[in-house]
């Protein structure tokens, strides 16, 4: 896929501090819109400062997402924005998949969960709700083992990222500064 | 202190200074007008004929005065009525504060009798915007808005009252602070690179100074002159930037882009720096990007870190306040003689003359109303201006000697600005002479504000360059639709008696030798005027980028014309 600049496309983490706000996903989501770049996945919730929230976004957009996220950046409710595709960074994700099965399959389903270290958070007569967490990959991999049983539904939290090590991004002290007039003359 | 929401909205205002707002009123902001006659003469309300106006008086205002303007207006089709005055203020970065009223707080999201969800429409085209839900958070909001409006890239900010809000009582508590820890606008330039650009404009060779609306915006006339002069660099100003810089200084070469002069689309394509200063690299300006300026290294002084990169990848950024890295530049360049570039240019600009057009015609040339306007004037009047032809042709010819006295348009080209702009202008400089160059066509779109001239009495002169056509539409569709003239011919009303019917004088000129004489009776005349010009139907303005090419590819000006001055030392710009 290209933007229309002969750019390709490729799957950019985003992760953004922003205020706790009515409309600040709609202000954030607004600028992907307007260059037809689409969220593949959004997670929002709080931080640790009260207030503020924490988001993590991917986003399937060219090179010029750099742009992007330069322009979210100056939205008033952004605190601060980066892109960490390329950066060292843990990344998680956690899925809910309900299954159908019976008793003759249950313990065929337990040994799957088993080996993903996923957990069984629901059991009825006829299903099963399998708890996943990990990256894409894992959660790509223990749907497509479920699969033959009869998935019913699954429902994924998307991607939620951190950098490694003690990094962290803080929100930079608010410095007020207002333009002195200049000389109206040349 | 305790009062009303609407007085309290009010109160702010005059605590930011406001002296004058522009608006309508409705059903949804009521509250406000009845408590507007408490603040009078303080705040002064000027009644607009369509919000449109309002918010381009407001623009218009801000422009010229530097300060926040502000325009208000009812929910529903008063606050959708700004939208096209808002996005002009947001395209050419305005500082505008918009207030409007919003229906009552248990009708929104009801689909309530005028009800738009106007800070949903405007999130593209605002700084931010703010919905208030009290009446206690209403001085804040207001003093965030100024500040937000005013500070770094300045625009537009809209705030949406509720008329329960207005009618709410609450205590007015003014914040001594603006505290917004998402918000850090840069001032000061990185020290290193200064130094930097110092240094590379001292080994340039061929260097060019781009200097664009944040000049004007950072008020940095000054700084900007200290520069070319310091560094002894030809300075070029962007349709937006017009005015920042003498235009008869003799470092001084005019627009450039695509209907800039032609030498200057030339130097670019030859120069090995460009010392860009409050401008964006629009496509207006660079042609086909991937050409644009191959030999040129660039120092971007740029208050907005979003524009850095964007089009063109800058080998100094100098991220701040124009002025404050103007002033941190000057005291580190050195003088460079650079005789073969001077030489260069002085041939480029003989060789490709821009605004030469004949005298011996018996029809109206545009070029020649616009042209004496500006002689008759005295370099000493402020010039507004619509979009299309007559826009390109009034900033070819640009004459004034009043820095920031160019108003126009730029990055949204909104026909119809000139008439409420106009309005804005005189209404920020009384006594001052006022001129609103207009197009047919975009006159039309807003001519309903010669109420407002008609009302205030503002003595501003309308010239209507009547080609009886959409004539930058006609001149595309000559030029690259194979001359199918859809839709621009126009079928004109008398603009005389339009302006009669408003008790404004009306004047005509038809054949060029009355041009002069009408000018002139309109320049005698103390109220204000409308002249309407019958120019040329067909004249095409050049020169010209066509769309998508490289600006290596200007058309110039037709042979013709170039014959005028064959061999002659161009007085073009300069004079």
């Amino acid at each position: 896929m290209s933007d229309g600049r002969g750019n390709s496309r490729r799957f950019h983490t985003i992760i953004a501090l922003v205020e706790d706000r009515p409309g600040v996903l709609n202000r954030i989501a607004s600028k992907w819109r307007q260059r037809g770049f689409n969220i593949e996945s959004l997670a929002v919730g709080h931080s640790e400062t009260p207030g503020l929230s924490r988001m993590t976004l991917v986003v399937d957009a060219s090179h010029d997402a750099e742009q992007v996220v330069k322009q979210l950046d100056k939205l008033i409710d952004v605190v601060d924005i980066r892109d960490v595709s390329d950066e060292d960074i843990v990344a998680r994700e956690m899925a809910l998949i309900k299954v159908r099965c019976d008793a003759g399959n249950r313990s065929h389903i337990i040994e799957v969960v088993d080996i993903f270290r996923a957990n069984i958070i629901d059991v009825s007569p006829e299903s099963v709700i399998v708890e996943v967490t990990g990256d894409e990959g894992k959660i790509d991999a223990i749907f497509e083992l479920l699969r033959p049983y009869g998935v019913i539904e699954m429902v994924r939290t998307g991607r939620v990222a951190m950098l490694r090590g003690s990094a962290a991004s803080h929100p930079p002290l608010h410095e007020e500064y207002d333009r002195y007039p200049g000389q109206e003359t040349w | 202190m305790e009062m009303t929401g609407a007085e309290m909205v009010l109160e702010a205002l005059a605590r930011e200074g406001v002296e004058v707002i522009f608006g309508l009123p409705g059903g949804a902001n009521l509250p406000i007008y009845d408590t507007l006659p408490k603040f009078y003469p303080k705040i002064r309300h000027y009644l607009v004929r369509h919000e449109q106006g309002a918010a381009h008086a407001a623009d218009a205002y801000a422009r010229v005065t530097g300060k926040v303007g502000v325009c208000m207006a009812t929910s529903g089709p008063g606050a959708t009525n700004l939208v096209t005055g808002i996005a002009n203020a947001w395209m050419d970065s305005v500082p505008l504060v918009a207030i409007t009223g919003c229906v009552i707080r248990p009708l929104i999201g009801r689909d309530a009798f005028q009800e738009a969800d106007i800070t949903g429409i405007t999130i593209p085209i605002t700084k931010h915007n703010y919905l208030v839900l009290s009446a206690n958070d209403i001085p804040r909001v207001i003093r965030e808005a100024f500040y937000i409006a005013r500070t770094g890239r300045p625009g537009p900010v809209l705030i949406d009252i509720p008329r329960d809000v207005q009618q709410e009582r609450g205590q007015f508590y003014w914040p001594e602070k603006v505290e917004l820890r998402g918000y850090r606008p840069p001032v000061y330039p990185d020290p290193d690179a200064v130094e930097k650009a110092a240094q590379l404009i001292y080994e340039s060779e061929r260097p060019l100074i781009l200097a664009g609306h944040g000049v004007i915006i950072a008020q940095a006339f000054y700084e900007l002159r200290e520069l070319a002069e310091r560094a002894n660099i030809p300075v070029i100003a962007t349709l937006l930037g017009i005015s920042c810089f003498p235009p008869d200084h003799p470092l001084y070469l005019g627009m450039p882009g695509m209907h800039g002069m032609h030498w200057n689309n030339l130097a670019i394509s030859e120069a090995d720096l460009l010392v860009a200063i409050g401008m964006r690299f629009d496509d207006r300006v660079t042609g086909r990007l991937k050409d644009f300026a191959p030999k040129a290294k660039v120092i971007h002084v740029e208050v907005d870190p979003a524009e850095v990169g964007k089009n063109v990848r800058p080998a100094v950024t100098l991220l701040g306040d124009a002025r404050i890295c103007l002033q941190q530049l000057n005291r580190l360049v050195q003088r460079r003689e650079r005789p073969d570039w001077f030489a260069r240019l002085d041939e480029l600009k003989r060789e490709y003359p821009s605004t030469v057009y004949p005298q011996d015609t018996e029809e109206i040339l545009p070029q020649y109303v616009i042209d004496s306007i500006y002689r008759l004037s005295g370099g000493d009047a402020y010039f507004v201006t619509g979009v299309g032809q007559h826009q390109m042709w009034a900033a070819q010819f640009f004459y004034s000697k009043k820095p920031n006295s160019w108003i126009t348009s730029g990055g949204l080209g909104t026909m119809g600005f000139e008439v409420p702009a106009a309005v804005g202008v005189q209404i920020a400089k009384p006594g001052e002479l006022v001129w609103a160059i207009c197009g047919d066509g975009g006159f039309q779109m807003t001519m309903e504000e010669l109420g407002m001239v008609a009302e205030y009495d503002l003595p501003i002169k309308f010239a209507i360059i009547n080609n009886g056509h959409h004539g930058m539409v006609r001149q595309w569709q000559s030029l690259f639709y194979r001359g199918n003239l859809v839709a621009s011919p126009l079928k004109n009303p008398d603009f005389v008696k339009i302006a009669e019917a408003y008790g404004i004088l009306g004047l005509r000129a038809t054949r060029r030798e009355e041009v002069v004489p009408v000018l002139e009776r309109a320049l005698e005349h103390q109220g204000p005027v409308l002249i309407d010009f019958h120019v040329k139907q067909h004249e095409n303005c050049f020169p010209m980028v066509p769309p998508g090419a490289s600006l290596q590819e200007t058309i110039g000006l037709p042979k013709e014309y170039v014959e005028l001055v064959r061999g002659r030392q161009s007085t073009e710009v300069g004079r």
